[in-house]
Parts: C-alpha cells; structure tokens; sequence
C-alpha cells in the first residue's frame, strides 16, 4: 500500500453478526450511500476518523454466510474481493465473528483469509456469550489462524478504539493457508490454476469460477467438498479454542419469547397489532410536522411574493421550487418514523419472525414472507416501502414487490379519495348500520390491495427467473434495539430519499410549472384585464378577482392545451378536459389534484374549504345531459383512476434507484396506467 | 424398504442426525449454514400454517421452508 493513498478497509461478516454496529461505531456519522453500478444491493462506506492520519474508509459489505454467493447481495462481497478492476478494492479485511456461533462464522472467515489479504479476525463478544460463559483461548487461535484476532463488544463499543489502533498499525502478513486447496480441486482445476498467474490458489480458483471457466458440475461438487473439510478442521479448532462451559440455559431467553410471538393465534395478533400501532403513527405522529412543513412552506413562498420584485424568476422561485422542495420535505416525517419502526423490528430480531410467520401465505401468489413489511410500508408511502425491499433476497420476488407496492392506496390518495367521496357518494346508511362514504373508502383500500396481490400471481406465473427461490434464513436471538443504529437508519434513509428522489421531483415541478403559467397565444398576458373587465359588474373582493384570474390563466395555459388534447381520449371514462388538466399536473403526485381542482374551480387555493370546491363542482353542468357533471359513475371512475394509475414520480424515481434501470419504472407505468384506464372504463361503463 | 426419514418429518423436541441431501443446489446452501451430514438437528416449531419450520442446529436457529426441510434426509 502506497503512503499517500488512504487505507481502504472492507468489513465482513455473517448476518447478524454485529457487523453493522461495528460499522455504525468506527464511522459514526461519516456514512455515505455508494453504488456499485449493475449491481442491485448497496454496499456502504464511510470514514473513520483518525488524529494524525489521512481517514481511513471502512466499506460495509452486505452479510454473507459464505464466499460462494446465493444472492445478490451475497454477490456484492465476492465482486470486492475477487474482482481486480473493483473500485475500492480493500488493502485490508476485518471479518467480525459471532462468538456465541463461532463454527459457522469461522466458515466464512477461513474462505476470506484463503484468499490472502491481511485479514484480523474480529470476535464480538455479544453480551449473550459472556452471559453464556463462553470463553475463547485467544491466543490459541491465534496461533491456529495465523492472524491477528481482537476482542470487541459491537453493542456497547469496548475494545473499539484498541480495534481502531490495530487497523492503523497493521500490516500483517498472511502467508499461512488454513485449507490448502490444490489438495482438493483434482488434477483438471490445478492446471487451469496453474495457467492463472496467482500466487494465491484460492483467489485464482475464485477467479475461475467467476469466469465460469470451470465446468457446473465440476464447481458444485468442488464446493460441498471444500466447505465439508473446512468444517471438519473449524469442529476441531473450535473444540479446542473454546472452554464450552456448561450451556444449559442457553438461549431460553428467545425461546421463550418465541413460543408468545410465532404461536399459533397470538403470534398473527401481536403482528396485527404492530402494523396497527404502524399505521396510527404514521397518520397521527407525522401529520403534525406534516401541517408545520405544509404551512412553513406556504409562508415562505408568500414571504418571497412579497420582498422579491415581480417577475418570472420570483414567480418560478415561490410557485416553482419552494412548492417543488416542499412536496419532497413534506414526505421526510413519514419516511423518517416508519424507518424507525424497520430499524426497531429488524435490530430486535423481529424482522426474521414476520418473515417466518407471513411466508406461507405470501409465496401462493408468488411473494415471499419478506415482501410483507413493504407493502404494509406502502400505505403510507410507497417510496419508503421500495427502498425497503432491499432485504429480500430473491431477486424475482425482490421485483415483484417492488412492481405491485405502488397499487396499494398511498397516504397520498386519501384527500382525493375524500374529495371525490364527499362529491359523489350520498351520504346515507346501509342496512341502517354502515356508513356508505366509509364502505367506499373502505373498499378503495381493498381494491388496492387485491390489485397489488394479483398483479403479483400474475407477474409470477409471466415472469422466469433462473435464481431459485429458498428460505434458508437464520431466526436471530432477541436483542434490546441500539438506538444508535436505529439513528443512523433514519438519517441514511432520509438523506437517500431526499436527495435522489428530491432531484426529480423538483424538476418535474419546475416543469409542471411552466407548463401552467404559459399558455400559446396571449390570452395568458391578458388574463387579467380580460377579467376585471368581464366581472366589473359583479361586485367581487380582490380575493374573489384573483383566484379567478389564476383561474382563467390556468385555463388557457399549456397544461390546459393538454387537457384539451387528452379529452377525448378519457371520455369514454367519464371524465373532461378539466379533469384532464388534473391529471396532467398530478402525473408528478397525486395530491396535486385537489390543489388542481381547487384553482380551476376559482375558490381559494390554499384553503383546504373542502365544502367551497365541492359546491363549485357540483355546479358543473354535463353540456349534453343538463345534470350535474359529477355523477356517481364518473366520480367512482374517477377514484377507481387514482387507486391505479401510476401518477407519482418520486415512486419512479425510487424504483429507477432501486432496479438500477428504467425499464421496470417504465413498465409499471404503463401497466398500471393501463389498468386504470381499464378499470375506470369498465366501472362507468357498469354503473351509468 | 421404508424411505428414509427427512428433516420435515421431525416432531417438536424430537432430534435427528444428518445423513445426506436430496438436492445438490440446496445442499451447498445448507453446508454453508453449518448443515453437514453427521450434525445433530432438533425440529424446536413450526410456523403457524405448519411451514417454514425452526430447526436448532449447532446452537443456533434455522428456519427452513417444509420443502426445503424434506429434501434433508436423516439416518436411521
């Protein structure tokens, strides 16, 4: 390593080995979110800080039981450090051991030392072990490895810094192969080896079957072999470096808690209850900061109105950006305390049980029991919900997750949905009992979420994929959460929404911007003239006059060109050009609408009057009928258009994140899109 | 003959000792969780709906799907 480049440290470890808190405390908030480009699961690095050193950058590799990966993620680890071209390629690993579960950890730790970087072996000594009286002959195994092995409590940050002084110091060699592998590739392999110029066996082996230049089921049995004699010299090391105490006792902790949250009846109640208590969090705690960001938003933007000159800059500034920042902001409580809700499940050990309780049921329509916590996550918001998609494993089931989430009824469909309910439903009792407007609410939900479970059966039986689909999965022991961890998760997640869907968003408001303050001709330039002199009979408040003059400018703007132009197409749903507008400016967010509706029907914009926008609409005639325009089959298609169609941006932008393509946020577009306009049509079609 | 008993076969509490794999791709998976043939596996619950089902396998927890538990047979 040359003295003028900083040190890259890479961290590798099992599941649940600790190894993010060890992350979490060598680089505290130094974390960024980096991508390995083509590859679908982020690796993570950040700096740790060192007085008088350059930082040194700790890359987090996702956990992994083995070097021969089974998933995608898994796969990330073997590209860093097999592949030579990778960026970031490690002067130095730390594998981070379980010490409660030495056998299987040290699997993956005698693999990664084989391939001959310098490796320190990293014993975390959860406080479950020392509980257990587990002890470990150090030097011993030290002895035994041949490399340096440390001690450390991920959790409450002991032995840290000694850990952080042996990273800056060491340069240990490792010569020393805890498997020799030319023993046991057979004649074949050792030439192709051989004619692979490395002076390590293990990584030119590694290197072949990344080329796949060894035949499939040549590699296949190579491995059983490999990883059966590593275990069988790992049992004997273990039995000789541990001092097993007597273990009675052992995890009876977890199991007892076990035997409450995965029982029969109790286990689906204590879930239930969970995503209730979820649920009631997300719409009670964050529509208080919520509303506090909407109306610091709507200030700010008045407040520029009035010290900067008119003109386009200010009008692009405070109806442009500051409302296109805002609808990015507006979402950071929501994202912020449902990831703490994930953080707190996962850290706790949760996580792995819902997985455990919910898989059955979901692999009938060709899901898995991971892609529970998304689509729960997705009546809020479906970008929090994709981003938390990253923990399955399956690359298919993964996608299909990701493609149906954005049919469950988001946080940001209810006001339309209210809006239109409010307008169209009568309000009266069924059966003297249920409430009709809430029945149809109610079944918005459900044709939601029966939509995104099809979609899913169906994208399973179109969709092939070569990875097959397994639940291998460790249940970890029951932990208090760090609430550390449980810090950074929020602020990472916040950080990658904000600005990699933040970007978008604001351009495409920028965009939406334009297109409704212009308009061809020079109507727009005249709006306001034409106005005054049209209502200066009318004895109007200044308020009264301005709403109808954004409201004529919007009506002969560029949006309303388009609105025109789609008339005809969404007329055979019921739907006019009004409407049209509406749909065109809420393609970036679905909200949009009723601030849409809002303007065209010349009533306070920023009033949420909801009763001054129902009547406006109700007095819209049908030119052909003479009745009014919102009729119950319009006003159903209508809701039945916004439960399906895919009008959110950020949604794309995330799933473009997610799938590192615009393929699949293109596709979901046009499905969904399609089955709205399907849907939307068949349901005017049926109750008019 | 009987066929031989498989992980999924295990009762509650019950143990088994592993004998060999019905499938090669899920085998080499199993192995790197510690599954070896000769471990020693206790069946500790099932899932509600009787699948995935929790294994103890060298200390630790192991959940597997019932298909993936069957192909896992045990010695008699």
């Amino acid at each position: 390593m040359s003295k003028d480049r900083s040190l890259t440290i890479a961290l590798i470890g099992n599941p649940n080995s600790g190894k993010t808190s060890l992350f979490n405390q060598l680089t505290g908030l130094h974390q960024k979110i980096g991508n390995f480009p083509g590859v679908t699961v982020d690796k993570k690095t950040g700096m740790m800080p060192v007085t008088g050193h350059p930082a040194a950058k700790i890359i987090d590799l996702p956990g992994t039981y083995s070097l021969y990966a089974k998933s995608k993620d898994e796969d990330v680890v073997t590209d860093v450090l097999i592949n030579p071209a990778v960026k970031d390629s490690p002067d130095l690993l730390v594998v981070i051991v379980d010490v409660s579960n030495l056998k299987r950890n040290l699997l993956l730790f005698t693999q990664v030392k084989d391939l001959g970087y310098p490796t320190i072996l990293v014993l975390n000594m959860g406080d479950l072990a020392t509980r257990m009286g587990k002890g470990v002959d150090l030097q011993m195994l030290e002895k035994e490895l041949g490399v340096q092995v440390l001690t450390i409590n991920a959790r409450t940050g002991d032995g840290i810094s000694a850990l952080k002084n042996t990273l800056l110091r060491s340069q240990t060699t490792n010569h020393q192969e805890f498997l020799d592998i030319r023993e046991i590739v057979g004649e074949k392999v050792r030439e192709q080896m051989n004619g692979h110029h490395l002076i390590r066996p293990y990584l030119a082996l590694h290197s072949l079957l990344r080329r796949n230049a060894i035949d499939k089921d040549t590699a296949q049995s190579l491995e059983a072999r490999e990883t059966t004699l590593r275990y069988r010299k790992i049992s004997k090391l273990v039995t000789d470096v541990e001092h097993n105490q007597p273990q009675k006792g052992l995890k009876i902790y977890t199991d007892r808690i076990d035997k409450i949250l995965t029982h029969q009846i109790f286990g689906y109640i204590i879930f239930l209850g969970i995503l209730f208590t979820i649920f009631q969090s997300i719409f009670a705690w964050a529509t208080v900061p919520m509303n506090f960001i909407d109306h610091w938003i709507a200030q700010t933007s008045g407040w520029l109105g009035l010290v900067l000159p008119p003109g386009v800059f200010t009008d692009l500034l405070k109806d442009g950006i500051v409302p296109g920042v805002g609808g990015v902001v507006i979402f950071i409580p929501q994202i912020a305390i449902l990831f703490a809700f994930i953080a707190i499940l996962e850290e706790s050990g949760y996580m792995a049980r819902v997985v455990f309780l919910m898989d059955k049921i979901m692999r009938g329509v060709g899901l898995s029991g991971r892609s529970v916590v998304p689509l729960i996550s997705g009546v809020a918001c479906a970008i929090p919900a994709i981003m938390a998609t990253r923990n399955i494993e399956h690359w298919k089931e993964r996608l299909i997750t990701i493609f149906v989430t954005p049919l469950i009824s988001c946080s940001a469909r209810l006001p339309v949905y209210t809006i239109l309910i409010a307008l169209v439903i009568p309000q009266r009792e069924l059966l003297g009992i249920i409430n009709l407007q809430g029945l149809v609410l109610l079944s918005l939900y459900l044709v939601g979420f029966f939509a995104a479970i099809g979609s899913a059966y169906l994208l399973k039986r179109i969709m092939h994929s070569s990875e097959r689909s397994f639940l291998i999965m460790e249940l970890p022991t029951y932990k208090m959460p760090r609430w550390k961890n449980v810090g950074i998760v929020i602020l990472e997640k916040v950080k990658a929404f904000s600005f990699t869907a933040g970007k978008i968003i604001i351009a495409i408001s920028i965009v939406l911007w334009v297109l409704s303050s212009y308009g061809p001709g020079e109507k727009i330039k005249h709006a306001e003239e034409y106005v005054r002199t049209t209502t200066s009979t009318l004895d109007l408040s200044k308020k009264e006059i301005d709403d109808r003059i954004s409201s004529y400018k919007l009506e002969h703007s560029y949006a309303a060109t388009l609105g025109h132009i789609i008339e005809p197409v969404i007329a055979p749903l019921g739907f006019n050009w009004k409407i049209g507008i509406a749909l065109v400016t809420s393609f970036a967010a679905r909200e949009v609408f009723v601030g849409t509706m809002a303007t065209l029907y010349s009533i306070e914009s920023s009033a949420d009057n909801t009763t001054t926008i129902m009547s406006r609409m109700k007095d819209e005639k049908n030119p052909r009928t003479g009745k009014s325009f919102y009729t119950i089959p319009m006003g159903l298609s209508l809701m039945i258009f916004y439960a399906f169609a895919m009008q959110c941006m950020s949604t794309l932008a995330v799933v473009h994140r997610e799938t590192k393509s615009w393929k699949w946020p293109f596709l979901q577009t046009i499905y969904m899109s399609g089955l709205a306009y399907l849907a939307s049509f068949l349901v005017f079609r049926l109750f008019s | 003959m009987t066929k031989p008993r498989t992980l999924a076969q295990l009762k509650p509490g019950e143990q088994g000792e592993i004998c060999c794999f019905k499938d090669d791709k899920l085998a080499l998976k199993l192995l790197d969780m510690g599954c070896l043939p000769g471990t020693r596996v206790e069946m500790k619950f099932h899932a509600p709906l009787g699948d995935p089902i929790c294994f103890s396998v060298d200390g630790y927890r192991l959940c597997l799907r019932k298909e993936e538990a069957s192909s896992v047979s045990l010695v008699e």
